[in-house]
């Protein structure tokens, strides 16, 4: 792992109708970890997320991508939202979907061609989805379409990888690869940033992890700070005998 | 046909063509009501623009009443932030209170103009070529004819320059803000698109068909293919379709050619709606009854499965046992013959080694509900397919 800082969230607040949902978050995360987001439901997890990506704009603080504001670095950071936010019936083949994730380097009004279209049919044969590519979305189990997804965020060859729970719904084979392509990632230097619910999963999975509950709780290595303690201050009482079931 | 006919014919074909294009977008984008918004609220746009112009084709009324289209759609989006009131509520509050203001503002002060309530309501299409364009004397077609076509140009350009950001934007908004697309500029992009055909189509058309025109030939569409680009073809087709064919119902039936449109628009979407391969009601219900049928098959055979005894496996236990009727029996019975699960002898019943291995593998997926269980077997056999 280098020295370098990948992402910097400075005082963060948001809050939807006045209500805080991020209360003046501190987050630096370290260039090339694979790390994990954890925290009961209505957390934040997800706003964080957004908030990084400048989706949500925040009532105070900021956010830097390598030192700089999201705006002027948008072409480093892929981002994997959840499968329900978007509408599978909308009319579209997942070769498609995945070329969606080129739109980006081309900047307004420039259409894709056979460059895209040659990098979206790699990404596709790496989540194992090339004989779908024709297939029209709605067609597509829900790990399938979670894997369209990771391969959309692949083909922007990004230096970040931010995703809100990529394994929603999508059955063992499937959280199988995307979390060998993950690793790959991070292998790759990359830096990967999860949204996640299973916590028996953090220390096989993540090496890096953040937990969250409206304030920040903790962040840093697994090996260091995924205890009973901070397990406890996030989830509330008794979370040692709720995880050992 | 006469000359006028076919100007006619031209001008209900241009305006079916420019609405369909920015409808297609609105029905993906799950904001059909919009237009419905739109189309009544920009009538204190025209009001006021035929005021301020006296000229009901001039581009100045369309930019102003276009403007009011483009209001509607944030008033309704502001009431909506509120979180107080949700959004078809707020679309039935804004939208009759502009609407409101133009009828009052109508019965005020043009009563001795060419602008009244039922023209803005219904058009009339069979009037329109008699307002004539003329450049320095010379009689080029009727003001209708340019005013719509210079819509449905720029509307083209617009849909092909910006066709990769308006798909992204509209199947996945948070994603396009990531990329560094602006959702919000394509939005108020896509509401002033709509506002500005909508008044180019309403003086023809009135403002009840240009929702017809706008959201019935896009959900035809949308049931007949799986591909934008194909999707926008088609609802554009439709629209043509619609528009002649009305044409001429109104021509023999000597009524409202705008209301003849409108209904056969209603006609075609029900034939979709009931044929559609797929999507098609009809298609539906067979593939539901066709599933029921192999999950009887699966019932079976598990009973099969279940029992040795030859007492159990007689084809009659069918209808007795599993209380089945003769019809049922029947097409379960072919359906496993076809499929090489099962043989018969002497009217005994006794599953084949791909009926064992099909039923066991199906136990399997019910018990784990695993989809990768399934995935494989999608293929292998007919059951579950998608």
């Amino acid at each position: 792992m280098s020295e370098k800082i990948a992402i910097t969230v400075d005082d963060l607040t948001v809050a939807y109708n006045y209500k805080p949902v991020l209360w003046d978050i501190d987050l630096v995360i370290p260039e090339g970890v694979l790390m994990a987001i954890v925290g009961p439901n209505g957390a934040g997890k997800s706003t964080l997320i957004k908030s990084i990506l400048d989706i949500i704009k925040p009532i105070a603080g900021s956010v830097k991508i390598f030192g700089k504001p999201y705006k002027k670095q948008y072409q480093h950071v892929a981002y994997v939202p959840q499968k329900g936010s978007v509408d599978w019936d909308f009319p579209t083949t997942a070769l498609d979907v995945v070329m969606m994730g080129t739109y980006g380097s081309l900047g307004w009004i420039k259409r894709p061609g056979q460059k895209q279209k040659k990098a979206a049919l790699e990404a596709l044969e790496k989540v194992g989805m090339l004989e779908f590519k024709s297939r029209q979305i709605s067609q597509l189990s829900g790990g399938q379409q979670q894997r369209i997804f990771l391969a959309r965020a692949l083909v922007q060859n990004s230096s970040i990888y931010l995703m809100d729970e990529p394994f929603q719904g999508v059955d063992a084979t499937t959280e199988k690869a995307i979390i060998n392509i993950l690793k790959e990632l991070r292998k790759a230097g990359k830096t990967v940033i999860v949204v996640h619910h299973d916590l028996q999963t953090v220390p096989e999975y993540f090496d890096w992890v953040t937990f969250l509950n409206v304030k920040k709780i903790a962040t840093g290595p697994v090996k260091d700070i995924f205890n009973d303690d901070n397990l406890t201050k996030t989830y509330g009482i008794n979370y040692k005998v709720s995880i050992q079931q | 046909m006469t000359s006028v006919q076919i100007e006619i014919q031209l001008i209900a074909c241009l305006v079916a063509m420019a609405c369909a294009i920015p409808g297609t977008f609105l029905v993906l984008r799950k904001m059909a009501m919009i237009s419905d918004a739109i189309s009544h609220s920009i009538l204190p746009g025209i009001v006021v623009g035929f005021f301020l112009t006296e000229n009901l084709n001039s581009p100045w009324l369309i930019l102003l009443a276009a403007v009011t289209g483009v209001i509607t759609v944030i008033l309704v989006e502001f009431i909506q932030k509120t979180g107080l009131v949700k959004e078809d509520t707020a679309i039935g509050l804004v939208f009759p209170a502009l609407f409101s203001i133009g009828v009052i503002l109508i019965a005020k002060n043009a009563n001795d103009v060419h602008l009244d309530v039922d023209a803005v309501l219904l058009g009339e299409l069979a009037f329109a070529p008699f307002d004539r364009l003329e450049i320095s004397g010379v009689d080029v077609g009727p003001k209708s004819l340019w005013v719509i076509g210079s819509i449905l140009l720029i509307t083209l350009t617009l849909l092909i320059t910006f066709f990769k950001e308006l798909k992204l934007s509209t199947f996945d908004k948070g994603l396009a803000t990531t990329l560094g697309f602006s959702p919000v500029i394509i939005h108020y992009g896509l509401m002033a698109t709509a506002s500005v055909t909508t008044v180019g189509a309403f003086d023809a058309v009135g403002a009840i068909l240009v929702v017809a025109l706008m959201i019935a030939p896009a959900a035809m569409a949308y049931l007949l293919t799986t591909d934008l680009k194909k999707m926008l073809v088609l609802s554009v087709l439709f629209g043509m379709i619609s528009a002649l064919i009305g044409y001429w119902v109104a021509h023999w039936l000597d009524a409202s050619i705008a209301g003849s449109i409108t209904t056969v628009l209603g006609v075609l979407f029900l034939m979709v709606y009931l044929f559609a391969p797929g999507k098609g009601l009809i298609s539906v219900l067979y593939k539901q009854r066709r599933q029921q049928i192999e999950v009887h098959l699966l019932t079976f055979l598990l009973h099969l499965q279940n029992h040795e005894e030859e007492s159990e496996r007689h084809v009659n236990h069918l209808n007795e046992h599993i209380n089945w009727g003769k019809v049922r029996s029947k097409s379960v019975l072919d359906l496993a013959l076809k499929n090489n699960m099962i043989s018969i002898n002497n009217d005994i019943i006794s599953l084949t080694a791909k009926g064992k291995t099909f039923t066991t593998e199906a136990i399997d997926y019910i018990i784990t509900n695993k989809n990768a269980a399934i995935e494989e077997m999608k293929d292998r056999f007919f059951l579950f397919r998608g």
